[in-house]
This record gives structure tokens, sequence and C-alpha cells, in this order.
């Protein structure tokens, strides 16, 4: 959506615009099919009959990151694979979102102290917008975290974002 | 191709040759399968080098899942290593647990009450069926059928909700630990469960009828990526994957702990019905005829709990002291062979923590089946391994 | 075959072996000296009466206060089956222990016996450091012709499971230190 998003100054007031394509964006999120390790397993129960991540307008999962919006990091990140998370994400289209989902992905988990070969948190890889806890998350705090994510979605609006500039910079240098 | 046609057939003129098999020979290319792949359960990586679309040659590269496990083995007591053992085979963590508590207990000589060795075979049975639903229904997503897989964890849940009600969580459980188990089935569990199995049992036949006996699923899976009983033991193959090519082993059987040997069941092996013995399609027959055993060992450790009362746990299984000695010790998991190498030095703490995943062995094999297949049967052939990252990796 | 009938048939083939047996031990095992490790795997494997075709696991210790590591090799030997059944049997289980000096831990390979023993040897290499000769996927580096790792990237330094192993403080730019308030996110 760089065709029109930054475009507008501060205060011209885009909110009706803003509603509609959030709205449409919140629901109809795409993930992207990427599990690592335990948490994939309740990442595919949420996809499954019971829990039916569907419901959410986010059951379209992708086999590749470019038709994807999100990606869920489920299960451990280590440094083998760390180059390869960050570049699925920069494979993704604008705009994208990150889960981080289970203790692994948020800080190291239980693989904090002896792990030797485990990223401590994913996000010193990429960004990540909702952070689920859980050793295994249960697939009801998944759609928790989706929801919340949703709601940061409803936030966002398409009118010039004065930080762009110092993020950009941020995430160019990290 | 063409070359190797044309060494074999010297003598005749290049020109009619091509005519003959047309000019099929392409450029070798590489294809990187991996770590990201839908088909690849988890973060396995596949350098495959094709001609066409026959593979030549596969590489496996593994370790994106490398957490360390055997590390924190030896720097953690016993009793605080159970869930690390959950999350290396995270579709069997009962079996896993099961495991590592036999070998402590070889180990150090711990006696497990009667009630815990029932209630043990109970859930890494149960557990089994669990795990081989996942294999069922994600094999059944990589042959390109979704149905399957909504079956399969339609079922599987309700299997998660007996072991929630024991101990708390769904799929990392510490259930059964050093000792004996952490705590006695709840209230009615004989009753959910058997009522459980009976719904469970018909669906068997609607698996066959949905999946195993489908013509198109037939003809991905049958005559592709046989091996024959030498090579699966050759290269170490356990489990479904070793008794697919017919061999009948199984360590229940062979070295029955946990009182295996005092239950009656079958050993399925793979037979050929769809194609040659050793096929996909028999590694995946035999999950699914094992679901059936499963199913026969939990109706007879039911009958034999509620005639089993007493202690569920010996005292100090929390606190156990490792003996300057070593053991290695082997149970049947759903995958194969699970083994733990410990070598204790007379602390609490063991020296050194070794866990031998059986899809590790399984999946050093792909290499010489998927040699000289086609390339769509790569993920055929890589899910009837059934191979879970987190133990091949640790 | 007992282990203990085992461990004497070795001892007659191979006087100058310096096989030990451990029966005492509740995983009794056979200890063999790595310069001849080669020529009684080959025993092992082909010999009619023993025919150990299964290599189950190699286990790699670090003893360092005897300044050795180990690769504990774990064996079945099937046999097909004879009753009506058709359920396979096992004709022996044996353990052997290769002891190699800890600062050249030299083990010759024995893929070419055993497939299973391939990924087995180079996850060995990779985490304990015991130097599989004639491997065959082995690779040349500053550190001399060995395995080619299995689990850890190919730049990994160091084998994690040495017991004086220290941690790495960071790798590629992704710090790895393992204080709380160190590992903290960098972006926004």
């Amino acid at each position: 959506m760089s065709w029109i998003e930054n475009r507008f100054e501060e205060g011209l007031i885009v909110t009706s615009l803003d509603w509609a394509i959030n709205w449409g964006r919140s629901n109809a999120i795409w993930p992207m099919t990427f599990g690592l390790a335990c948490c994939a397993i309740e990442m595919m129960a949420v996809g499954a009959s019971r829990f039916d991540i569907d419901r959410f307008g986010a059951g379209a999962f992708r086999a590749t990151p470019r038709q994807s919006d999100l990606m869920i990091v489920a299960g451990t990140v280590t440094y083998k694979m760390a180059s390869r998370v960050k570049r699925l994400y920069h494979q993704m289209p604008e705009p994208k979102y990150v889960i981080a989902m289970g203790a692994c992905t948020i800080g190291g988990g239980p693989y904090f102290k002896h792990g030797y070969h485990v990223v401590k948190g994913v996000d010193l890889v990429v960004p990540v917008d909702v952070y689920v806890p859980g050793c295994p998350p249960r697939p009801e705090a998944l759609l928790e975290g989706l929801m919340r994510l949703q709601d940061k979605i409803r936030g966002q609006s398409i009118a010039k974002d004065r930080w762009r500039d110092v993020k950009e910079e941020a995430f160019a240098s990290a | 191709m063409a070359d190797t046609v044309l060494e074999s057939r010297p003598d005749l003129n290049l020109d009619v040759v091509r005519d003959e098999i047309g000019d099929v020979r392409t450029e070798e290319m590489l294809v990187n399968m991996g770590p990201q792949h839908p088909s690849t359960h988890g973060v396995l990586r596949i350098v495959l080098r094709t001609d066409g679309e026959m593979v030549l040659e596969a590489v496996p590269h593994i370790g994106y899942l490398h957490r360390c496990a055997e590390k924190i083995g030896e720097n953690v007591a016993p009793y605080q290593y159970i869930p690390y053992t959950d999350r290396m085979d995270y579709l069997a963590g009962m079996n896993n647990n099961l495991a590592f508590s036999l070998a402590i207990e070889a180990l150090t000589g711990l006696e497990v009450p009667k009630r815990a060795q029932v209630i043990r075979v109970i859930f890494a049975e149960m557990n089994r069926i669990a795990s081989h639903l996942v294999s069922m229904g994600a094999y059944g997503l990589d042959m390109g059928a979704f149905t399957p897989f909504l079956y399969a964890f339609r079922e599987r849940e309700r299997i998660l909700d007996l072991f929630e009600a024991s101990c708390g969580a769904r799929l990392t459980y510490s259930y059964i630990t050093i000792g004996g188990v952490t705590d006695d089935v709840p209230e009615r569990f004989i009753d959910v469960c058997r009522e459980y199995l009976d719904y469970f049992e018909p669906k068997i036949a609607e698996y066959n009828n949905l999946l195993s006996f489908n013509h198109i699923f037939v003809k991905r899976t049958a005559n592709v990526g046989i091996i024959s009983a030498e090579k699966a033991i050759n290269w170490g193959l356990s489990g479904p994957s070793l008794r697919g090519s017919g061999v009948k082993w199984d360590l229940r059987k062979v070295h029955p702990d946990c009182g295996y040997d005092e239950y009656d069941f079958d050993i399925p092996v793979g037979q050929g019905l769809k194609g040659q013995l050793g096929d996909c399609w028999d590694r995946y027959f035999v999950r699914i005829q094992e679901m059936q055993q499963s199913v026969r060992i939990v109706r007879q450790a039911l009958d034999k709990l509620a005639g089993t009362p007493g202690e569920y746990k010996h005292k100090s299984g929390k606190s156990v002291k490792l003996p300057k000695d070593e053991i290695y010790y082997e149970i049947e998991g759903a995958r194969g062979q699970l083994g733990f190498f410990i070598q204790g030095d007379g602390s609490q703490i063991p020296y050194r923590v070794k866990a031998r995943g059986p899809s590790y062995c399984n999946l050093s094999i792909t290499n010489e089946v998927v040699k000289d297949c086609l390339l769509a049967d790569v993920p055929a052939i890589i899910g009837s391994i059934d191979v879970v990252m987190g133990e091949v990796d640790r | 075959m007992t282990i203990e009938g085992i461990a004497n048939l070795l001892k007659e083939k191979f006087p100058d072996a310096g096989i030990e047996a451990r029966l005492e031990s509740r995983h009794p095992h056979v200890i063999v000296k790595p310069e001849h490790w080669l020529t009684v795997a080959e025993f092992l494997r082909n010999d009619p009466q023993l025919k150990f075709d299964w290599l189950r696991c190699i286990t790699g210790v670090d003893y360092i206060e005897d300044k050795q590591l180990a690769a504990i090799y774990d064996f079945h030997s099937t046999q097909r089956p004879a009753q009506s059944d058709g359920l396979w049997s096992a004709r022996g289980e044996l353990s052997v222990k290769v002891l190699a000096p800890r600062d050249n831990p030299m083990v010759p390979s024995v893929c070419h016996l055993w497939g299973a023993a391939d990924w087995h040897e180079r996850e060995t290499y990779d985490l304990v450091g015991i130097n599989f000769q004639n491997h065959p996927d082995s690779v040349d580096d500053l550190n001399g012709r060995h395995p080619r790792r299995i689990l850890c990237p190919d730049d990994w330094q160091g084998h994690p499971l040495q017991k004086d192993y220290e941690f790495p403080l960071e790798y590629h730019g992704i710090p790895a230190v393992t204080e709380f308030g160190q590992t903290r996110p960098l972006h926004g």
C-alpha cells in the first residue's frame, strides 16, 4: 500500500479511509506456514478442527513468505536458523507483522542458560509485534495474541508517520 | 540419463538413440528444499542435485533446531531434565519421559510401583496413537489431501484432553517421571478413556477409506522409496520405518520393560500390499495398524489399572544420586528406538547425557532412498520416514 | 553369546589390541585401542558367530580428568526369525568403548561397515571433537581434515560437549551474552 501510505501530511483527516483499510487488513491476516519446533504443533492445532483460526480470517496459511502478512515464529530460533528467519522476514511484503510464540522465541526460554546455540529471543533478529508467552502457549493464547495484533492493526493510520525516518535508521543499523 | 543409456549401448548410432529416447538430458540443477518448506516437517533442509525431474543426490542439512539438550543434561539434575526430554520429540513427549526415566531407574536401581507401571503403559500407548495421528494427518497434507489432517486432529484433541486432565499440559507433559508418574490418574479416568477408545477404534476404518486406500494416495506412495530389510538395518532404522521393510522387530517384545510382556498385542509389519515391500505406503500403513494395536494394549492396561491399587510414585525419585557408572537404555518410542546414554559420577547431576533420537538415524538414510527418485517423490519419502526435527537436532 | 564370551574371543583374536572387558558395569563394555579399532570392527561385523549388523548409537564422552575422549559404540546383532510368528530376535548386544587421547583424538571411521555410523560420527566430531579418520564426508580446514559438522554451523568454533568449552559471546552479530540485562532487543 505504499502508493497511499505516508502521502498525506499529518493532521489531514483520513479516519474513514483508515477504518476501511484497517478493517480489511485486520480481518484477512495470512500467516506463513513457518513452524520451527514444539510450538508449531500448537500452531497446527490452532489451524485444525477445534480451535479453527479461520474464524478470525487468519486461516489461509501460505507456504511462501511472499504471500503472507504474518510470521508466527513458533519455536526455538537457533543461530543456524537466525539468518533464515531474517531472510524470510525480508521476503515478506509490507505491511508485515511478527508474533513471537512461546518462551524460546521471547527470550530463550528453558534454553536460556545452557543453550550455546539458541538465540536469546527472536527480537534480536527481527522486530516483534506481539509476544505470546507459554511453553508452548495454549491454542487459545495464540488466538488471543492474534486478536491483540488485530487491535494493533486497527490503530494504524496511513497518515505520515513522523517517526518513520528514525525507525528505518534504527532498523538499518541493527 | 541419456548418457547412461548411451554407455550401456555403445553399438548404437548416437542420432538414432537421441530419436528413440528423445534428447532428455538437461542441465544439472541444485534445488534447495527447506529449512522453511511446508513438507519437510520442521526445519529440515535438503539440497537436491537434480537432472530434470530426477534427483541425483540429496544432501540433508540438519541442526537448525539444535537446542543443546545434551549440554543441559550435564548441568541439571535428572528430575529437572524431564521437561527437556518432552521438547525433544514433541509429538510423543510421554515416550521420551518414559525412556529417560527408565534409563535413570536402571542406573540407580530404583523400584517403580506396579500401579505406576500400568499408568505408564497407558499414557505411552495413548501418546503413540496421538503421534501416529499427527503423522497420518501431516502425510496427507504432504500428498495434497487436507481433510485427513482435520480428522486426525479432531481425534487427537480428545487424547490431549485426557492428558490435560491428568497432568495439566497439552504437549509437554513431564507426567512420567523418575520413580513413577507425577500424579495419580484423575477420577473417572478409566471410564472416560474406555469411552474414547470405543469412539476411536471405528475411526481407523474411516481413515483407511479416506486416505490409506485412496487411489491417488496409493499412486503417490506405493513403489516409492523402497528400503530393503538389510539396508534398513545397516542404516540403523527403527520403529515403523524398519517394520515397514518387513522386519518384525519391536523392543516391546524383544526387551519388554514396564510389564509389556503381560499384554497381548501383535507387531504389524509391511507386507508390500500395494507395491513392493518397504515402500512409503508400507511404512505409512504400519502406523495405522499400530494405532489398532495400541488401542488393544490400552484396553488391557485399563482393566489392569482398575485392579492395581497402591502408590503411583517412588518417594525418592526427586533426589536420586547417580552411581559412578554408565548405562545405555532404549525403549520403543513412537518413531523407533529411543535411547539414552547416561554417565554418572557419584553426584546428583549426570556427567554426560546422550539421547539417541530415532528420527536422527531414520533420516540419515535419506540420500540412499531419495537418490534416483523423482523430485515430486521427495516429500512422500520424507513424510513416510516421519521425522520430528526436535529429536533429530536435539 | 554373552559379553564375557565375546570379550574372551576378542582377546584371543587380537592379543595386542589392549582389549579390556568391564563386565561389572551396568553397561558392560569392551575397551579397544583406537589403532586396532578398525580390524576389531571388521571382525565384529563379519564374523559369522557375531555378525553385529546394527549400529545403534555412537556416544562421545569427554573424560577430562583422564585426558581421554571416548567413543562408545552400541551394537545389536539381529537374527532372522526361526519361529512361526516371524519375530526377529537379538543374537546379542555389545558395547565397545574406544578411548583416544584428548590432545590427538583420532579414531578410524567405520562408515563402510555400518551406514548408520555416518551421521553418528559427524555428530560426535561436532559435539565432542573426536576426529574420525577417512570419514567419507570429510572437509579440510584450519583444524586439519575432519568430518563435516552436522548440528552446529560449519564456521562454529570449538566442540560444545567438551568439558572446558566456553560459550560464544556473539555469533554473526547476534549477541549471546547470557546476562539477562544485556540480551534485550535492539529494535524500538
